[in-house]
């Protein structure tokens, strides 16, 4: 029978196979739903994967989705290899949103460079001081983070429904529940004319290459490592985990909230009920198919991005559901995770006698 | 253990009584109240008996809320197509098992990391329900009636409250008797426990680990669809996208609150059950902050008298004010936004979260030690 057999060492080479091998894989799998659904299965992948490639306008959106993307990721993969599961990464993207939008409306009308960094401030401590909650209670209680954070994406959602239909509503609003829009210097300046990539791409950017060298040449980034794989040893190697689990959740949760302010002020341009558009749970797929590391996680948020401008695309050229692509997304995931088997264990055909 | 065994029927009843004067004040008939209570606790009680056999075997499954939505959609999908509820119970609980088995053959033969796979399989399952349900909406499933007993359903206040309710209500306290007594009185049940507490002294033994943690694994999924089903079949009954908001993960946080025990778990369940329901009629009564805040005090009061830890001069104090409150409460009627009331259940699963956690040994006591590890015959 096949047998599973631990390698000695993960397999380099596996190891930037294997989202590849998962994205083929998913492909096929999707085209097999798409053929379900009554759709032309080639046709679908092509519009899904391949068409937004071919036009400007689309690859500029790609950029605009897959800033809010990579800036989440990046923060969650530095709690996940330590095996902290900030998973709230939602919530904390909807209350960086709503302090840094906060800050933009209470300055309404003033005009001033020292605004939009203001809000980004305020968004990223919003965002930091939600996560510090599940961190705070796990340190103290020994509450577990996982249900701690998720929890709080709800009260957060509701949060931003209560404030856009109280204290933070259009004052000329018609009493819809919705902010004012931001005027014109809380609003991220565009870089090209006609698109709407704004500067929270370059941020995003720039925290790729920051968290890169963090996690390979820091001492912070040692400690993460090393304790996500021994706890013990870490701890015992000096390691301070409570200050850790703090700095994890910490940085994570200042990068949703500073996702969540670039889309508010960027894209958005205003504070509505429907903002959380669910990045931050598929930023918990990029995390995984960059493979936890900074660098991958640009390209995983790219090919993710992908797939939401070619899932838009082909929901009124195809009429395929917009549910489709969640599914599709879902699907990614699980074929990681299954592949993933063979970067750490070899397939081995054995006989029947032994164990 | 001792503190343990008084204060808890001491809780219990202070919860009821709360509740009654509660119905009392806001014109509520509290018999009435108790049975929708019942109602919304039960797909947090299926789902959370699922769970914690599936934990005892040592494996977390993070996926219930994605296994629960699938289920209330399978279920709902189920029983419009056949006309029948009882098919789509079937159906639903056949849906979950079958998705629990993707994430059983991914942990347990694969090896992937429980945590990542429990995420994906909640993301995947909240997908594929909203692509399943889109021609559903908006319809309505055939009813799903009481077995009422002649004569004895009409009592009063005992009938309703516990002699009228619908089959997966008698279906769910089996359930947990059945959970209880196969973990705690029987052979194979000893032999899950041991799986979960040391996988490889079991597997020395000779048991088939991987074989035992997918059956759990199928049991709780299947357990989670009924829960799911539960909920767009009688509790709603519709089908909404996301209908589920959380209750898959509240039934997870259920599982520490009721410590591995299924009396507790039960217990767990009709606590939130009871949340929900309360701050939904919150909602309805339009009640003031300040009356919230009175009432709190008011539980508090009753308390600290009950449990006879106070000095009579902090009783005196403490009854003196929560009539002040009271009645200032009465006096200055200022409503509070809906939204704030929602996130009561939420935050209640974090304090108990937190109140459980707290007592490290305590919480750990029960736990399985093997949970969330992965298992591979080299070791």
């Amino acid at each position: 029978m096949l047998i599973l057999e631990r390698r000695p060492a993960p397999s380099r080479f596996l190891q930037l196979a294997t989202p590849v091998l998962a994205l083929i894989a998913t492909m096929i799998a999707g085209g097999i739903l798409f053929a379900f659904l009554g759709k032309n299965p080639v046709e679908a992948i092509r519009v899904i994967f391949f068409d937004p490639l071919f036009d400007s306008y689309s690859r500029s959106e790609i950029l605009v989705k897959a800033a809010p993307l990579v800036l989440i990721a990046t923060g969650l993969a530095m709690g996940f290899r330590a095996g902290i599961w900030n998973i709230g990464a939602e919530g904390q993207f909807i209350i960086g949103a709503l302090t840094g939008g906060a800050v933009g409306l209470a300055f309404y009308g003033t005009d001033g460079v020292w605004l939009l960094p203001l809000m980004a401030l305020a968004g990223a401590l919003g965002g930091c001081a939600w996560a510090m909650i599940p961190a705070i209670l796990k340190i103290r209680f020994n509450a577990n983070e996982i249900l701690v954070s998720l929890m709080l994406v709800y009260v957060a959602t509701l949060l931003l429904s209560a404030m856009v239909s109280g204290p933070l509503r259009d004052p000329d609003g018609f009493n819809f529940p919705e902010s004012r829009q931001f005027h014109d210097s809380a609003t991220l300046p565009i870089l090209m004319a006609g698109t709407r990539v704004h500067m929270g791409i370059l941020v995003a950017l720039g925290v790729v290459v920051a968290a890169y060298v963090i996690l390979a040449r820091h001492l912070l980034g040692f400690q993460i490592r090393l304790y996500g794989q021994a706890p013990r040893a870490a701890r015992f190697a000096g390691v301070r985990d409570h200050i850790l689990i703090a700095t994890c959740l910490g940085i994570s949760g200042a990068l949703a909230g500073l996702a969540g302010l670039f889309e508010a002020a960027g894209p958005v341009g205003q504070l509505v009920p429907a903002l959380p558009a669910g990045y931050g749970f598929t930023a918990i797929i990029v995390a995984f198919l960059g493979r936890l590391n900074p660098l991958g996680i640009l390209l995983a948020g790219l090919v993710m991005a992908l797939t939401y401008i070619g899932g838009e695309t082909a929901q009124f050229s195809l009429q395929i559901p917009a549910a489709a692509i969640s599914v599709f997304q879902g699907m990614l995931l699980f074929f990681l995770l299954a592949v993933d088997v063979l970067s750490t264990y070899r397939l081995r055909w054995q006989g029947r006698r032994a164990a | 253990m001792t503190v343990e065994r008084l204060t808890q029927p001491v809780l219990i009843t202070l919860a009821l009584v709360a509740l009654a004067v509660f119905a009392l004040i806001s014109g509520l008939d509290p018999v009435l109240l108790g049975a929708s209570i019942i109602i919304a606790a039960q797909p947090l009680l299926l789902a959370a008996i699922g769970e914690m056999v599936v934990e005892k075997s040592g494996v977390l499954n993070l996926g219930v809320e994605g296994m629960m939505i699938i289920g209330a959609i399978a279920g709902f999908a189920f029983a419009v197509e056949s006309g029948s509820p009882w098919v789509g119970f079937l159906g639903a609980a056949l849906a979950g098992a079958a998705l629990a088995l993707v994430f059983g053959v991914l942990t347990q033969v694969l090896l992937s990391n429980q945590v990542a796979t429990g995420l994906a399989l909640t993301l995947f399952g909240l997908g594929l329900a909203a692509l399943i349900g889109q021609p559903y909406s908006g319809l309505k499933p055939p009813a799903f009636g009481s077995l009422d007993i002649p004569g004895l359903s009409d009592l009063p206040v005992v009938g309703p409250l516990f002699l009228s309710h619908d089959a997966v209500v008698y279906f769910a306290l089996g359930l947990v008797i059945a959970v209880w007594l196969f973990l705690g009185r029987s052979r194979p049940g000893m032999i899950l426990r041991a799986v979960g507490e040391n996988h490889a002294a079991a597997h020395a033994l000779g048991y088939n680990v991987i074989a035992i943690r997918l059956a759990a694994i199928a049991f709780g999924g299947a357990c989670a669809g009924l829960g799911g089903a539960y909920l767009s079949l009688v509790r709603v009954p519709q089908w909404n996208e996301g209908m589920t908001a959380g209750a898959g993960w509240i039934a997870l946080a259920i599982v520490v609150f009721g410590a591995w025990k299924p009396w507790r778990v039960m217990l767990g369940a009709y606590l939130f059950g009871g949340v929900t329901i309360l701050q939904l009629n919150l909602q309805a009564a339009n009640l003031t902050p300040l009356w919230l805040l009175a009432f709190g005090l008011f539980l508090f009061a009753i308390w600290r008298t009950l449990t006879s830890r106070a000095g009579p001069i902090e009783l005196l104090l403490l009854w003196l004010g929560t009539i002040a409150l009271g009645t200032w409460s009465a006096a200055y009627p200022i409503s509070i936004q809906a939204q704030y009331l929602s996130m009561t259940p939420y935050l209640v699963t974090i304090i108990v979260l937190v109140v459980m956690s707290a007592d490290r040994l305590r919480a750990n006591q029960n736990a399985p030690a093997s949970l969330g590890q992965v298992f591979h015959k080299s070791g």
